[in-house]
């Protein structure tokens, strides 16, 4: 199941990662209301040149007969805000979040094109911050990288066999191969979800089709596998999952992810396994969830596991809490298992199901923590 | 603000009580053709009669009961007789009164009361009633197959849909909305118990803390993620909207819908446990708004308009691509606005130690086909919020013009 997580906007997550004073820009920037801005032909009057760090509004009104644009750049030409196709006559307003104290400029473009009419404008205060350089999460994310590259790697060897397997008609060697094939994809499933419209390719679930979209990926082969028998076209399905998960494990190796998008991933795993999982929703045809469900958790353990340096030293009560839940939540699973594999969910009691969903909402609560402490 | 209570509302019609703070009424009165006793309504009395039925533009009450019944007799006669009854009792309960004159307490002991009674003592509490018929209604059981309006087209199964039928459907649904949850219960639960043996509960369900304002004269409400709800919702100031958006004009389908319009449920469940588990900010970008002040992102206060054009850092929208107001936005899609007057719920919990907690999704539109359908389609698909959403019930019904002084729900469909 495809679930959507904080855009990615690897070049700006400084921003992103940016802890001000404020909660959710509903302070006033520079006392005294919006810095408004008058833009003409060929002036560009900015009402104001200074404020303090945290959340600028600004109003710009179009004086001059071309559309315009206004820009805040911070150094380096890197956009901070913009307000695109104001028509002449018209006011628009913008309210961003400037955490950290600079130099900046001011820009009016009228017609909408080149550098535009600038101006210096100056950001005092604003609290010190952090970037994402320092050694430890850096160590991190590498850790982690290699981790997905591993995944991958046996994502797209194993995909290739299930393949192999609905192609040739076997239907008890592809039933074998399914669940244990999908773990590799489950484990890394927030880093999928980076790349738009291949994951839903390779892991839609029937109920959430959309109108005109085809139904492929491995549900559709659970599916033909489990209720339908093997279909005309269950070939070409197959060999479709091969090419996208080719595509995805290329792409996955060079993604460059934030110590911030770790922590977020570790939590999202989690959320995975409450509304997907837990309620037997994402293997409806098989039944295969408690796979699913062992790798989600896999996937959030070697996000921690990469964390856990920068976690031990900034938080080492919550990094003992997140292991004593881990610990939980494998103890329960531990309890199904079967042969290599799992029980089926079908043959989980409702006693079971609840137990399962009490602790993994008991992991989910520290979870949920370590992003803040990430961004510190 | 004097209270109307039922005991003292003998003979109420004749009793001349001053029309108190217009305000109070407003919206109310916008829609309604006030003549008569209605004119001298108390605050907390909305009036039940008018060109259009009370309970949509009527500024949102703080609490819902909403049933929806299957008919369960073939005898169309039957059907008529219980809406005329249905139409009195709604009459009487909405102005405060009992069902029937002395019905609780006062009619023979050996009797069961014609009045179930818990609502004895209690003012009206801007009780409205409100009645709608549902596609089912319209087969050959009553001879209305050729009287059902194309907009009244069942509605498409929609992505990630997980709807239960035990919630969804019906021939026939009540709407009550009041400022006091056991008024909303008591006037369902008489008209339920008027239709026995020609109707039967379908499914109902309670709701809460409106989670959208229909007028200027409310603050706009938070739905249970935490965050104002129904800021760029139709008002019922908003009168040439209204027209275009929400009435049947006449000539948009069957004559005897102009001046209804058709009303869509979606009992939505949160999942609240990994919503309240999510940052801040990822909750803003879901939502597109800041959670204190309800400003639109990128702008600094609730009213100011949506736009959908400002760019935060390197030119990234502020208002993401997958933003639930830039998707349900009127800019997105072409116009299409409707009216929202839905209300939180909370019904126990679920069995696996999470609360059975939503929003139960009330909107008027004029067609459908054109309105909530494609909406609904585009949220269904991209709405970020969808990861924190399941639909679990769903419904639409025409709902049938307002009621005359000497007339009944459903006349210019049944008459």
């Amino acid at each position: 199941m495809t679930l959507r997580k904080t855009p990615l906007v690897v070049a700006g997550s400084a921003a992103l990662l940016a802890l001000s004073a404020c909660s959710g820009g509903d302070q006033k920037a520079a006392a005294g209301g919006p810095i408004t801005v008058e833009a003409t032909d060929t002036a560009c009057t900015v009402s104001a040149t200074t404020a303090n760090a945290g959340n600028l509004s600004f109003e710009v009104t179009n004086k001059g007969t071309k559309v315009t644009e206004f820009y805040l750049y911070a150094q380096g030409d890197r956009i901070m805000g913009e307000v695109e196709n104001i028509a002449p006559g018209l006011t628009r307003k913008l309210t961003i979040e400037v955490p950290d104290a600079g130099t900046y400029q001011t820009a009016c473009k009228p017609g909408m094109s080149g550098d535009g009419i600038r101006g210096a404008f100056t950001v005092t205060g604003g609290a010190g911050r952090k970037t994402d350089t320092n050694t430890q999460l850096a160590d991190a994310t590498k850790s982690y990288a290699t981790y997905v590259a591993s995944q991958s790697d046996a994502l797209l060897t194993e995909t290739q066999k299930f393949a192999d397997a609905v192609k040739s008609g076997n239907v008890a060697d592809a039933k074998a191969r399914y669940a244990p094939t999908r773990t590799y994809y489950e484990r890394i499933e927030p880093v999928a979800e980076k790349f738009g419209e291949l994951d839903p390719a390779i892991d839609v679930r029937e109920a959430d089709l959309e109108e005109g979209q085809q139904f492929t990926g491995f549900h559709r082969l659970e599916k033909d596998l489990w209720v339908t028998g093997l279909q005309p076209d269950s070939g070409q399905i197959a060999d479709k999952l091969v090419t996208d998960v080719t595509t995805l494990v290329n792409q996955a190796k060079t993604i460059q992810l934030s110590a911030l998008d770790l922590a977020n991933g570790a939590k999202g795993l989690l959320d995975e396994v409450a509304t997907g999982k837990i309620t037997g929703e994402e293997e409806t045809f098989s039944h295969t969830d408690l796979w699913d469900f062992q790798a989600n958790l896999d996937g959030s353990k070697a996000a921690i596991q990469s964390l856990r340096p920068v976690l031990q030293e900034r938080d080492p009560q919550l990094v003992s809490e997140v292991d004593i839940q881990v610990k939980n939540v494998q103890t329960l699973l531990d309890k199904q298992r079967s042969g290599d594999g799992f029980k089926y969910y079908t043959e989980l009691t409702q006693d079971q199901i609840r137990e399962f969903a009490s602790a993994v909402d008991a992991l989910g609560e520290p979870l949920s923590k370590v992003a803040e402490v990430v961004a510190q | 603000m004097t209270q109307v209570s039922r005991r003292r509302l003998l003979g109420f019609a004749g009793a001349g009580v001053a029309l108190a703070g217009a305000g109070a009424a407003a919206g109310a009165g916008l829609d309604h053709a006030l003549s008569g006793p209605e004119a001298h309504a108390a605050p907390d009395l909305v009036p039940f009669h008018g060109v259009h039925q009370a309970g949509i533009v009527t500024p949102t009450q703080e609490h819902l009961h909403f049933a929806a019944l299957d008919v369960t007799t073939k005898d169309r006669a039957k059907l008529v007789s219980l809406l005329r009854k249905w139409t009195d009792a709604a009459r009487r309960m909405t102005g405060g009164q009992e069902v029937v004159p002395n019905g609780a307490v006062g009619g023979s002991a050996a009797a069961p009361p014609g009045d179930t009674g818990e609502a004895l003592d209690l003012p009206a509490a801007s009780l409205t009633l409100t009645i709608g018929f549902g596609p089912s209604l319209f087969d050959d059981r009553f001879g209305l197959a050729d009287r059902r309006p194309p907009a009244l087209a069942d509605l498409p199964a929609f992505p990630k849909d997980n709807l239960d039928p035990a919630r969804s459907g019906g021939d026939l649904c009540i709407q009550a909305c009041a400022n006091d949850p056991q008024v909303a219960v008591h006037a369902v639960r008489n008209l339920v118990r008027l239709g026995f043996g020609t109707t039967e509960v379908r499914w109902s369900q309670l709701g809460f803390g409106r989670s959208a304002s229909t007028s200027r004269s409310q603050v706009t409400p938070r739905n249970l993620f935490g965050f104002k709800d129904g800021t760029n919702n139709l008002k019922a100031e908003d009168t040439d909207a209204l027209a275009q958006h929400v009435w049947v004009a006449p000539g948009d389908g069957p004559d005897w819908m102009a001046g209804g319009s058709y009303l869509v449920t979606r009992r939505i469940r949160m999942h609240i446990e990994t919503w309240d588990r999510s940052p801040l900010r990822e909750q803003e970008q879901i939502v597109g708004r800041t959670k204190g002040t309800g400003a639109p992102l990128g702008q600094s206060a609730e009213f100011d308009p949506v736009d959908l054009h400002v760019g935060g850092a390197n030119g990234e929208p502020l208002v993401p691509a997958d933003a639930h107001i830039r998707l349900a936005s009127a800019e997105n899609l072409n116009g299409v606005r409707i009216l929202r007057r839905g209300y939180n719920f909370v019904d126990g919990s679920d069995g696996v130690g999470h609360l059975e907690a939503g929003l139960f999704f009330i909107c008027f539109n004029r067609d459908p086909r054109t309105q909530f359908v494609p909406m609904q389609k585009v949220l269904s698909a991209k709405d970020a919020m969808m990861e924190y959403l399941e639909h679990t019930g769903s419904a639409l019904f025409a709902v049938p013009p307002g009621v005359t002084e000497t007339g009944y729900w459903g006349e210019s469909l049944f008459g």
